[in-house]
């Protein structure tokens, strides 16, 4: 069976792209044939975000226009077994491609056997999101703990449920636990209430991710992250295993952790 | 001293930002939600106190219309719904027929 999932948010910089890259390599580490299509066009990042920006011959536009073959263009991700990445164009703009052309291009994936087709979604709710729904099974929403993103993905939300993609998931990103627990900052309960809709997962924010960015090697690959843990975490909810939103997720302190607290100035 | 005091402060204070956060966030996407600004909302508010004031005499001071949420009938969602709350001093005589 082959599942599309488009990865969308409405804001930009909550973390779209970061989370493609990290469920998509998650998923080919568990074993799962993945592509990972940026449909992003005019703003390609997601290969920078995976660290294949030097092996980009063909982009999504050449395939679109019939320029090359899809095997063609598809950058085999040579640490990871099972791993490919469709690049967007970035000299063209989101006119470039239609919503048909998009579905026929996820079929022609579907086609190809993979098990999982992880569709980046550029910002905003214009032609760019449009495309990259157009061909989706199903969709993850991604958003921080702040008003104006979620807000945005309550938007988002009911521009999915309008185009026939109900239920999405929603990943709530760069959770500061310790602002949770002063008060200073929405917590996943507030948020889930607010959105009505279900949780995949809570990723605390983690400088492995920045550090994962700069190399250009998802954080998910790496035992010592956090974030790598709670994208783990995710990758076997997406394959239907049912884990626990672990404790270092909502990290709840206890009365010996501010027992403790106390006496650590 | 002072982490001594954070020790006994209470959880979830409604004066902390992530409250203030949560309600105004709240407030937003009620109005997102059904595409009405504060401002439609006063434009109605007056037309309301319009057609009203036809028929009696009502307490403006005290009037009260807001957009909230109410769970849906046939679903698990919920539903916008306008809600007003109109004190009236008295009928106007002269339209009770």
């Amino acid at each position: 069976m082959s599942e599309v999932i488009v990865i969308t948010s409405g804001k930009g910089g909550v973390g779209k792209t970061t989370t493609s890259a990290n469920l998509g390599c998650g998923l080919a580490i568990q074993g799962k044939k993945v592509a990972l299509v940026d449909a992003d066009i005019g703003l390609r990042n997601l290969d920078v975000v995976m660290g294949l920006e030097n092996r980009i011959v063909y982009d999504l536009v050449d395939v679109v226009e019939g320029n090359c073959r899809l095997k063609q263009a598809l950058i085999k991700d040579k640490r990871y077994e099972g791993l490919f990445l469709l690049p967007a164009a970035q000299t063209r703009d989101k006119d470039a491609v239609s919503p048909e052309q998009m579905k026929k291009l996820c079929d022609n994936l579907k086609e190809e056997g993979f098990d999982y087709i992880i569709i980046d979604c550029p910002a905003g709710i214009e032609q760019g999101f449009r495309n990259a729904i157009a061909g989706a099974d199903r969709a993850i929403v991604v958003t921080t703990p702040e008003v104006s993103a979620v807000r945005d993905a309550d938007r988002i939300i009911g521009l999915l449920e309008a185009n026939e993609l109900r239920n999405p998931m929603l990943i709530l990103n760069r959770l500061r636990v310790d602002l949770v627990q002063k008060g200073d900052m929405m917590n996943i309960e507030d948020v889930t209430e607010i959105l009505a809709v279900d949780i995949l997962g809570v990723v605390p924010d983690d400088e492995s991710i920045v550090i994962a960015t700069n190399k250009g090697e998802p954080a998910v690959s790496n035992p010592d992250s956090r974030a790598g843990q709670a994208y783990r975490n995710i990758v076997r909810r997406i394959m239907g295993e049912e884990v626990p939103i672990m404790s270092f997720e909502a990290k709840q302190e206890g009365f010996f952790d501010k027992l403790m607290g106390l006496f650590r100035h | 001293m002072l982490d001594f005091f954070s020790f006994f402060k209470k959880k979830n204070d409604p004066a902390a930002s992530g409250s203030v956060a949560k309600d105004r966030l709240k407030l937003v996407l009620v109005h997102d939600r059904v595409n009405c600004s504060s401002q439609v909302l006063e434009m109605l508010k007056t037309d309301i106190i319009k057609v009203i004031s036809n028929y009696m005499e009502i307490d403006e001071e005290e009037l009260d219309i807001q957009i909230t949420q109410t769970p849906s009938e046939d679903n698990n969602g919920t539903v916008p719904v306008l809600y007003a709350n109109i004190p009236i001093k008295s009928m106007k005589k002269s339209n009770m027929g």
